[in-house]
Formats: structure tokens, sequence, C-alpha cells
């Protein structure tokens, strides 16, 4: 008995050896048939969605834990975000799941024009959700919410004027035991002044350890079980109760919010810009008929992906734009 | 069927009914574009010993600059650099990629008597990856080698001046390498494997291949997000790991380690792995405890994602955290010690030949004896708290990964060689080679446990001068290892050329790559002899013959029924 | 430029404010400069904002040569020494591993390093001996044949799969019980603050008192509120076995009890950028009654110094020996010895290296860099106070 007849089930796709029915060209030589490179593909295809979850993983997981450590950033900076948009994007997002599976039907039935025009409102789709993404991103450039130390919003979400910190550097508040340098200037990189940023006040000496106004950092606290330091929460609750704009001012380190949103939201988009390279070579190919019942693997593995893209973002949209 | 096999034989002036993989087709072009799994295995060799070579001179520079205290060759920045790149070159191109890669690669689909790997086209994009890493690791040595050590920690990483773009960019892009060559060895052995091969008649290389490609799919894409958000911290100080922007430094630590310690059963699984065929071919005998072996694998695959913090336990995580990770660490030491035991007991009554590769077998089951229980010191938490960050750590990881994993991939290059080439290096030089490194090893780094725990911190360019005598016996173990690999590799070089023909099985092994030709054709067996099943490590047909020059099977050696389990 | 200068003197109030808290004092005591200006009216006068006043110049006011170490006294009481700090008495290993163990919780971690080491060495000895008896008995010979033999044994297995499992309960309960213990001070522990930066230790104590080695007294528990100013250290003292990441913008704590005096050595276990192999320090262990007695005498000898002995003194403590040299030697930072007086090309043009220029180095560093250095200098504001800025000048003075 050769050992070169493979044991694996033979599925829907034809072309299954022996039978003498031509095979899709596309076939390649070192799979027994089409069926059998089918059920590799699929195999392939899952394991490497299951890479991808994983590859977002630890975003996912850095949420969790800068939100449990700081539910005030997360509360304050979400309102930032324009739900229409977001919702306009996940209705967009799932509709293209639904033709990108629609488009593997139509593979499977031999239906090429409705492939084809399966693949075409699949890569619209894709190219209006980047487009509303484009626009978020810039309103956000605009208004200066950017991640770390480039958050500096001059208005609070609900549109009442932020009021700047103030800039008078040596005042004492509560006596903060720790004094901070900011880490970049740490090997000599300059601190850049930033108007109204959490960092040192403007036009005022780039390093100034001991300066309360230039002291916003907490620590993580959860991911090392070491407590808060008091002195820290003591000038917290010290700063709120003197100022009488606590309400419209942003809790400290709010540019962290941004950090992972934009990280999780930018991931996210370069997937949907790799799934649109991908379609676009999938219409190439589906107009020229490379596919059909026998051979439609691509699509069928491409429109996994890209349901993988959508369910990301459904998990994106409201840990990201519908905190309560 | 099998009594075909024979009519082409090594010793015959005749030409063999096909071109060899090495031969069809010649030139650079030919063999930079090829889908063909054994020329990619061979280009991934050619590039994990010549990257092999390079963190070996840079270790052998960090040993010199360690002779004595103070500044022998290079100062502080410079010694910072070397360690650096060595972890780095080490970790990322050769022992993550080597077994695998290089002769995983080759090896995999022979054994399974299949024609390719799943998806020829990925893998040799996975190649692709690997010199483009290799590339950007050598862009960051070139403009100001990194200075982090090869783990990267922050804030130092995000802050430093040296290049550390290109090396994390490097390390990024290898890690990509890795997953694709996972993911194509885990649907190759789904969906190839011949008809009679359940799960439980394949051999123990294969389940170790199987376990290793699950953690390269599984644990490597953590190591890709860290690396991105590293990037994106020192580039654009987004603030994700910078405490005075709210970020946390000690959650790089555990996104780190979250893939590197899967990474280091990476490292050691395929080591173990071809470690079982070794020993049972050389053995001449049945692998003892082929299930026990068999599920360890999956085990140490399964627990290695749950023990990452016992890294860390130090670093300012929560002691609850350090309790749990410590208990866990305890629960996967045990299946490794379960396959010692089961190599030993392999050896029991055996039938053993002290070959070359025998040899490397034998080396690896002591030095990994001592490389894991050396990890048991560290998993107890007070002693570790000790030990942390000490030569011990040091020396721990160098039994492991060197002393182990890449012991198994010298044995493993030996084992194969005959198959890749066609050709047998000198047995008596390999032997003498085997030795030397073993005991050259041994000295380098059985001094460096009591360095450690004497109170010698790593990563140290200079050090207190009672720690001296040690350092220097080090080093002259380390030349002596540095040279005899050199010698090692100068001999399977020298029998490319000189090198006596390799028969079709020389070792007698059992599994079905020895039934194919040295070197095999484009497709691996000749179109009219196709590979025959034969029950997993049975001997019992196997017999040298000296016309052949090696091993073949009984003539009219019947095949056992389907289902058969050793 | 005006708002630097105002920055400077509104900074350069040592009493109080941010300026202060490397000196805050956790007694009643009142700081030690503070009293002096009471007491001497050469010492350094605390409130007083010009910088570069030579009033320091008074002990050698005989002579007018501020570098005179010599120079007769205004006292007859001969001048105060700082205490010295003996030589390391834990060179010599204990036993074949371990340093001297200077605690119970050094002595718990060594008897369970003994135990897994005689467990490992017997579980390697059994299986060498195993290894090479069968490799040798078995070995292939004309005639021979591997024997019949069982291809598994469930029995065999289970049992070496319990017993190790068994042991390793009891290894991992053992170092839990210990990591605990390193985890729990005493409630009357000894505070001390430990402030990591690339790449210096500096020890601060509750009365104020900086130093650059770690005192502690015999056989009370010392407790030590660890952080970094930069990038991560790690604090390891070999002899009490204990380590611990200091970390940024966050408090790491550990605690031991010293049993036996002597002087042992601290390293940092966290590699932190290129010198982090001299980032090392002192544990001294004062018998009873010398911690005292050293953190008296320490004071007072800090407070007789003339300003260039001073200099000289925090040149070593407060870690300005890392980067620059005094002897001409290149290094991190340019060396001191004949600077004074110079004129270099900096990030900001021609500077003169005087008196004004030296203390705008120390507390903002990254102004004027010279030419040929990193700008990698960390900033001293708020950690040396008028008359220690002042001892600095007069010893880069006096480095010809």
């Amino acid at each position: 008995m050769s050992a070169s007849e493979h044991g694996h089930g033979h599925g829907d796709q034809a072309g299954g050896h022996g039978h003498g029915e031509p095979q899709s060209r596309f076939i390649q030589h070192h799979f027994d048939d089409g069926a059998h490179q089918f059920e590799s593909g699929k195999l392939g295809i899952w394991l490497f969605l299951g890479q991808e979850v994983l590859f977002f993983s630890a975003l996912f997981v850095a949420y969790i834990i800068y939100r449990h450590n700081h539910p005030e950033i997360f509360q304050y900076a979400h309102k930032y975000l324009d739900v229409k948009m977001g919702a306009i994007n996940t209705g967009v997002l799932i509709l293209s799941s639904l033709s990108a599976a629609w488009a593997v039907r139509a593979a499977q039935l031999n239906q090429q024009r409705l492939l084809v025009w399966c693949i075409v409102v699949t890569l619209l789709c894709a190219l209006g959700f980047l487009g509303i993404k484009y626009v978020e991103y810039s309103a956000k450039v605009h208004h200066h919410t950017l991640f770390g130390k480039r958050f500096a919003p001059t208005e609070a979400p609900d549109g009442t004027e932020i009021e700047q910190p103030d800039a008078t550097p040596g005042k004492t508040e509560g006596g903060a035991p720790a004094p901070k340098e900011p880490l970049n200037t740490v090997g000599g990189v300059k601190a850049q002044p930033v108007p109204g940023a959490a960092g040192p006040p403007p036009g005022s000496a780039p390093v100034v350890p001991g300066d309360p106004a230039a002291s916003k950092e907490e620590p993580a606290s959860a991911v090392s079980g070491v407590g808060v330091l008091p002195a820290i929460e003591a000038q917290k609750t010290a700063g709120a109760a003197i100022d009488t704009h606590a309400s419209a001012r942003p809790p400290p380190n709010t540019g962290m919010f941004f950090t992972i949103y934009f990280a999780m939201t930018g991931l996210h988009g370069i997937h949907v810009l790799g799934g649109v390279i991908v379609f676009i070579w999938l219409l190439i190919r589906s107009m020229k008929g490379h596919f059909g019942p026998k051979y439609y693997g691509p699509i069928d593995f491409a429109a996994l992906y890209w349901h993988l893209v959508d369910l990301i973002w459904i998990f994106l949209f409201p840990l990201l734009y519908l905190i309560a | 069927m099998a009594t075909a096999a024979t009519t082409t034989h090594s010793g015959s002036p005749g030409d063999p009914p096909e071109p060899s993989y090495l031969t069809v087709k010649r030139g650079f072009r030919n063999w930079i574009v090829t889908l063909d799994h054994k020329r990619i295995g061979v280009m991934y060799l050619i590039g994990i010993t010549t990257s092999f070579l390079l963190g070996g001179v840079f270790a052998l520079l960090v040993r010199t600059e360690l002779f004595l205290p103070g500044s022998q060759l290079v100062n502080e920045q410079q010694y910072n650099q070397l360690f650096t790149l060595h972890g780095a070159v080490m970790v990322f191109l050769v022992i993550i990629p080597g077994l695998p890669a290089a002769l995983g690669n080759f090896s995999l689909p022979i054994v399974l008597g299949a024609p390719d790997v799943a998806f020829p086209r990925l893998n040799l994009f996975s190649f692709y990856l690997w010199c483009t890493g290799a590339a950007l690791l050598l862009l960051s040595l070139i403009i100001n080698a990194a200075d982090t050590g090869w783990t990267f920690y922050t804030p130092y990483s995000t802050t430093t001046g040296t290049a550390v773009v290109p090396a994390v960019g490097g390390a990024f892009v290898l890690g990509f390498s890795s997953i694709f060559t996972g993911l194509n060895f885990i649907v190759t052995i789904h969906k190839f494997k011949p008809k009679g091969m359940g799960w439980f008649q394949m051999p123990l290389n294969l389940w170790g291949i199987y376990s290793t490609a699950l953690l390269q799919v599984l644990a490597t894409p953590v190591l890709g997000i860290t690396l991105l958000l590293l990037l994106v911290e020192r580039i654009g100080r987004i603030g994700i790991f910078d405490p005075a922007l709210g970020g946390d430094p000690v959650l790089f630590q555990h996104f780190f380690w979250f893939y590197s310690h899967p990474a280091v059963y990476i490292m050691i699984l395929p080591a173990m792995a071809v470690m079982s065929d070794l020993i049972t071919t050389f053995s001449h005998k049945h692998i003892f405890g082929y299930r026990f072996i068999a599920y360890s694998s999956i085990g140490l695959a399964s627990l290695s994602f749950l023990v990452w913090g016992h890294h860390m336990f130090v670093s300012g995580q929560s002691r609850l955290a350090g309790m749990v990770f410590s208990a866990l660490t305890f629960t996967v030491a045990i299946p490794s010690a379960i396959k010692v035991f089961n190599w030993v007991a392999t050896l029991y009554k055996a039938d053993i030949r002290l070959q070359t590769p025998m040899l490397y077998a034998l080396a690896f089951i002591l030095l990994f004896t001592i490389g894991g229980l050396t990890g048991v010191f560290l998993g107890a938490l007070n002693v570790d708290v000790h030990l942390h960050d000490s030569y011990f750590v040091v020396a721990h990881f160098h039994y492991v990964m060197m002393g182990s994993a890449l012991i198994a991939f010298l044995g493993a290059l030996h084992y194969w060689w005959p198959k890749m080439f066609g050709r047998m290096f000198n047995e008596r030089v390999g032997q003498v080679c085997a030795i030397l490194i073993f005991i050259g090893f041994n000295t380098t780094f059985l001094p460096q446990f009591v360095l450690g725990s004497r109170g010698m911190a790593r990563r140290y360019f200079d050090y207190d001068p009672e720690f001296t005598s040690f350092h220097q016996v080090s080093t002259v173990g380390a030349f002596l290892m540095g040279i005899t690999l050199v010698v090692s590799f100068g001999n399977l070089v020298y029998s490319l050329f000189r090198g006596k023909r390799a028969p079709r099985n020389p070792w007698g092994g059992s599994t079905m790559e020895w039934q194919a030709p040295s070197p095999p054709p484009l497709y691996n067996f000749y179109a009219h002899e196709q590979p025959v099943l034969y029950p997993i490590y049975d001997y019992s047909d196997l017999y040298w013959d000296e016309t052949e020059g090696g091993y073949v099977r009984r003539p009219g050696a019947k095949p056992e029924a389907e289902g058969y389990e050793p | 430029m005006l708002q630097y200068l105002l920055t400077f003197v509104v900074l350069a109030q040592p009493a109080s404010g941010p300026g202060a808290e490397a000196e805050k004092p956790a007694t009643s005591e009142a700081q030690p400069a503070d009293k002096a200006a009471g007491d001497k009216p050469a010492a350094g006068a605390a409130g007083e904002t010009k910088p570069g006043d030579d009033k320091a110049a008074a002990p050698a006011a005989a002579t007018g040569n501020p570098c005179d170490k010599n120079a007769p006294r205004p006292t007859n009481k001969p001048k105060k020494t700082l205490p010295p700090v003996g030589p390391r008495t834990d060179v010599q290993s204990e036993n074949y591993w371990m340093p001297v163990a200077n605690s119970d919780m050094a002595e718990h971690v060594d008897g369970l390093f003994i135990a897994i080491l005689a467990i490992s060495i017997f579980c390697f000895v059994g299986i060498t001996i195993a290894v090479v008896y069968f490799a040798w008995k078995y070995r292939s010979r004309p005639g021979h044949r591997a024997p019949e033999s069982s291809s598994h044994n469930d029995t065999l297995e289970i049992t070496w799969t319990i017993i190790p499992s068994i042991v390793c309960v009891i290894i991992f309960l053992l170092g839990w019980k210990g990591f605990v213990d390193l985890n729990t001070p005493p409630k009357h522990a000894y505070e001390i603050t430990i402030v990591a930066e690339k790449w210096k230790w500096s020890y601060k104590y509750p009365n104020g008192w900086v130093d650059e080695n770690l005192h502690v007294p015999v056989g009370e528990p010392v407790r030590l509120i660890m952080r970094s100013k930069d990038v991560l250290h790690s604090f390891w003292v070999p002899s009490f076995r204990v380590k611990q990441d200091v970390i940024p913008n966050r408090y790491t704590k550990i605690w031991f009890e010293a049993k036996y005096p002597g002087v042992y050595r601290q390293y940092c276990a966290e590699y932190c950028g290129d010198r982090h192999s001299f980032m090392k320090s002192l544990v001294v262990v004062h018998p009873p009654g010398g911690f005292k007695r050293y953190m008296e005498e320490a004071e007072a000898a800090l407070l007789d110094m003339p300003p260039v002995e001073l200099g000289e003194y925090l040149y070593a403590a407060r870690g300005c020996n890392q980067c620059h040299s005094v002897d001409g030697s290149a290094k991190t930072g340019p060396s001191w010895k004949g600077i004074f007086g110079e004129t270099h090309a900096t990030s900001a043009g021609q500077v003169k290296v005087d008196e004004n220029y030296i203390r705008e180095s120390i507390l903002d560093p990254t102004a004027k860099v010279r030419t040929g250095f990193n700008a990698v200098m960390p900033t001293f504001k708020g950690q040396l106070k008028d008359e220690q800025i002042d001892g600095l000048i007069t010893y880069i003075k006096c480095l010809k």
C-alpha cells in the first residue's frame, strides 16, 4: 500500500482524484486535488486568524488595565469621540462582511458577475470605513486630542473652554515628595514646552523637578501591586479642592486614553488597508474568471479574514465609543 | 516495494534515475526563488550558521573582555552593545529559527512521505522575512548597535541614543517569519500525514515540531505587538510605557515575557523532539514511553503560557502574582523530567552505537538535566530573589539554550547531513569535537553558577576582583568551545568536497526519510519508488548491508497493519 | 532668560519648598545648614541667594587661598573628619556557593538553596551514572543484540511523575514562605529612602542626611523605600539575599535585619546603561551604638569642612565621579582638571568656565552643553544646597 495516499475527506470541491474531471489550473502540484488544497488553506487561514487575535490581545489587555486603574480618564475622554461616525463605521463594516460572504457563495454557485459586484461592494465599504476614520483622525489632530503628551485640548468634550494649568513654578501644593523629571530629558532629548499640555508650563525652564504643576503621572498600580503613592493622592485631592474649574479640566494623563485609542484603531485600520489590498487582487482575478465552484479558496479565506477584521471593530466600538 | 530502493544505491558509479534537489536547476537565481522545502532549508542553514558564527564572535569578545576586571578590549558602552547583539543574534536569528526552519523544513515532508510542505510560497516568504530581519539587525550593528540587552526593557530602550529602532524592527520581522513557519508546519502535519500514520504513529520528532509550531503561531504575535508598541513609544512618545505620561514600564515586561517564555519552549521542544528520534535510532530500539513523551510535548507547550511571571519576581509585580507564577513554574518542570527519564530508559537493554549524533544526544541529556535542575532554583521564590539578574541565570539559560538546544541542533545536523548532502563527514573528527564541545561548554558555564550565587551580577562590564578566577576559567572554556565548533563546522563543510558518498540509511533510522535517496530528488522520492510506512521505531527488520554501505530493510519485510501502536 | 534666573532665585531657598526636599527632616531637627548659619559665620548662610559669593573663604582667611585645606582654623579645635568606611568584610565567601549570610532570611535562603542543590546533585549523578552505565553495558558490538524489553511501563511513569511533583511542591512552599517573610517588614523598622539614578545610589536618612553608602544598625530591622529617577535599576545586597527592582515614578520596598556588623557590597542588578557595573555602594552595618555615632559624626564633619573639602567629598558622594574625572582623563563628561577659567565652545556659543557657569551646569545642565559631549547630565536642582554648590565650585577651582 503506497504511503502517498493521504487520509483526508473529499469535501464539496469537485476534482477528487481518479474521477477524471478537469481541475482548476490553480491547484498546486503537491496537493492531491482541489479538496486537499482547500482544506489545507482553510486550516491555514484559521491559524492565521488565531494569531491575529493574539496580535491585538496586548492592546485589549492594556485597555483593561488602564481603564481599571483610571476610570476617570476613560469617562472623561471618550466623550471626545463621535458616536455617530463610529456607528456608521460599524454599519459599513457589517455590510461589507455581508457582501464578502455573499461573494463566496457566488463563487461557489459560479455566479461570476455577482461575485465581481460583491467584491466591489466590499471594497467600497472598506474604503468608506477608511474615509470616515480619516475624518475622525483629522478632527482629533485639529482639536489636539492626541496621544501621550500631545493631548492638549482647548475645549472639554461638552464645548466649555479648558483653563490652562497655572504657569508659576515653585508653588507647593501638599508637598509632593517625589520630584518628577520628564523622562525625555534623560538621554539628552530636550522637553518641548507644549502649550497647555500636561508638562512644564510654557516658557519656563525645561526641567523643573519638584514642581507639582509638572508632576502629573499616576502609577499603574494594578499591574504592580504596589499601592498608589499617598502623597500623590493627597496632591490630587488638594488640587481638586483648589481648582474651581476641575470639571472642565481633563484628569491627569488623559492622553493615555488616546494612546490606546490610536493604537487600537490604528492597528485595526492597518488591517483594513491590508484587506483592501487583498480584495483588489481578488477583484482583478475574479474579473479574469479565475474562480468558480472548483476553486474559490482565496475568496473564502479573504472573507474569513474580513469577518475577523469586522469582529475586532465590533469589540472596539463599544469599548471606546460607548463607555457608559 | 522496499527492494526497489536498493537498486540505486550510494556506491554505484551509475547515474541515479533523477538528479538530486541540489543539482536540478542550478544557479543562484534558481535557488533564491525556489519553492522546494529542501533548498529553503539549506538556505536557512547557511544563514543560521553564519549568524551563529557572528553571535559567537560577539560572545568571545565578551568573554575576552571579562577575562580581567576593568577594560581590556572595549569601553563600557561597546561592551553593552556586544552583549546585546550577541543575545539578539543568537535568540532571534539562530536558536528560535534554528531547528524548525533549517532542519525541520528539510525533514518534515520527507518524514511524512510528502512532496513538500503545505504552503511552499509561504515557506519562501518566511525565508525572505528571516533575511530582512537579519539585515535590520545588521543595520543596527552598523549604525550604532543597540545597547539595551536583547530584552529591550523600558524605559532604557525608549530613551537610549543607540540604534534601537532597526534592532527592534528586525526582531519584529523575524517574529513573523517564525509565525508563518509554524503555521506551515501545523497544516502540513494535519493534512499531509500518510495513510496509516495516525497521531500516535508519528515519529516523536513531529510531535515536537507540532508543539513548537503551536507556540510559534500563538505566542509570537504577542511579541509582535509588544515590539510594535515599543517602536511607537520610542518614535512617537505615545506614553504607554512611560510613567511620566501615565504608562507603566513593568507592563512592557509582562507583554515581553508573555512571548519570551513560550519562546524558550520554541527553542527546546524541537530539540527534545529530535533527540527522541536520535536516541531511539542509535539505541536501535523502540523509544520508551512514547505516549508520555508525546503528551509531555503538548503539556509543555500549554503550560509554557502560564509561567511568564517567573522572570519578574522582583520587578514590582504583586506578591500574589509571584506566588502563582512560582507554583505554575514547578508544574512545567515535571514534563521535562518525564522526558529525561524516558530517554534514559530507552538506553536500557538497547544496542547503542556511540556515533557522532549519539554523542551529541547523550551530551544533550546531561546538559539539559543540569539546565532543568538549575531552573528549579530559580522557581523557588526567595532563592530567586537572590539569584535573579546574576550569573546563575546566565549559566542556567546557556545550559538550556546552548547546552541543550544548540547541542541538539548540532546532533540533528550531523544526523541528517548525509541525507541532506549525500556525504558522510569524518566520524572520528565528529566524535572528538562532540566530546570537546561538551568539555568546553561545562568549563565555560559551570563556574558561572558559582559566580552568580556569590554575587556577580549579569550584564556587568567591570566586576569586583574576587570573581576574577572564575571568569578566567569561563573564558578559557569559551575559547575551547569556539575553536571546536569551528572545527566541527569545518568537518561538515569538508565532507561536501571529500566525504564518502552516503547510503540512504547510514544510521539505521526507522522513520521514512531514511528510505529516500541521499540526497533526495526534487519531490523527495523517485516516482517509481514511493516510501513505505513501517511500524514506528521498529528496528527488527533493519540490518547493515555491506554492498549498500548502509542499513536496509530485510527483503520481503511486511509493514504491520494500520493502527500499530508502539 | 529672566524667568530662568528667577527660577534659580526662587528655588535656591533651601529651607522650604521643593528645593529642600532632599534634606527634609523627619524629626524636628532643623536643617544642618541653617543651624550652622547661627553658629559659624563662615559656613554658607541659608537664605542667601547670590551664587558664587565667596563667603566660604573664611577658614582660609589667613592666607586668602580657598584651595588650602590646611589653613589655620578659626577655633583651636581640631578639624572634624568624616568617619571612614572600612574595607569590605564579605570578600571571602563563607561557603563555596554563597557570601556571608547576614540575616535570618538569608540563612533560610541558603538552607533552601543547599537543599535544592543536594537534590539536584543526586538527580544529576543518578542520571549520569545511568547514562554512562547503559551506554557501556549495552554498547553495540559484534553479536550483541538488544534484549527484549517493554516499550512502556505506566507504573514507572506515574512513579517518576509523582515523586518529583511532591518534591517540587515542598520546594515551592518553602520558597513561598521565605518570600512572604521578605515582603513583610516589622512595623517598627527603621526607614531609609533610596534614590537610584544613572549611575549612583543616594541614601536619605530620616534626619535629612544624604549618604553614598547605606549605614544601618546591627540587629534592627531596616526598611528601604526606593525609587528611581530615570530608568529601571535594582537594589541587591548579596549578603542579605535581598533584591528589588527600583522603578521610576513609583516606590518599591524591601527590608532586612543585619545580624553581624561589617561592610558588605551592594550592586545594581538591573541593566541601566553604560556604567551599570559601576553603580555599586556599600552597606555598613554598625555595631550597637555605632550607627547613631556615625550619623552624628558625619553631620558634624560635613558642617566643619572647608568648601574645597566639601566639594571633594560631594564629588564622590553625589556621584559626579561617574562622569567627570579630576585627572584629565576623558569620561562621559568633561574632566574638571584645569577647567576653571578656560573658554569653551558650547551649544550656546563660547562660554567662560566661571562660578556662574558651573552653578548653571549643576542646576540646568542642558542649557550650555560643551561641544563634543552629549547632553546627558541630570539636574541637581533641589538636591544640592547653595553651600554644597559653593563647595563644588571651590573644589573645581582648585583642580589645576
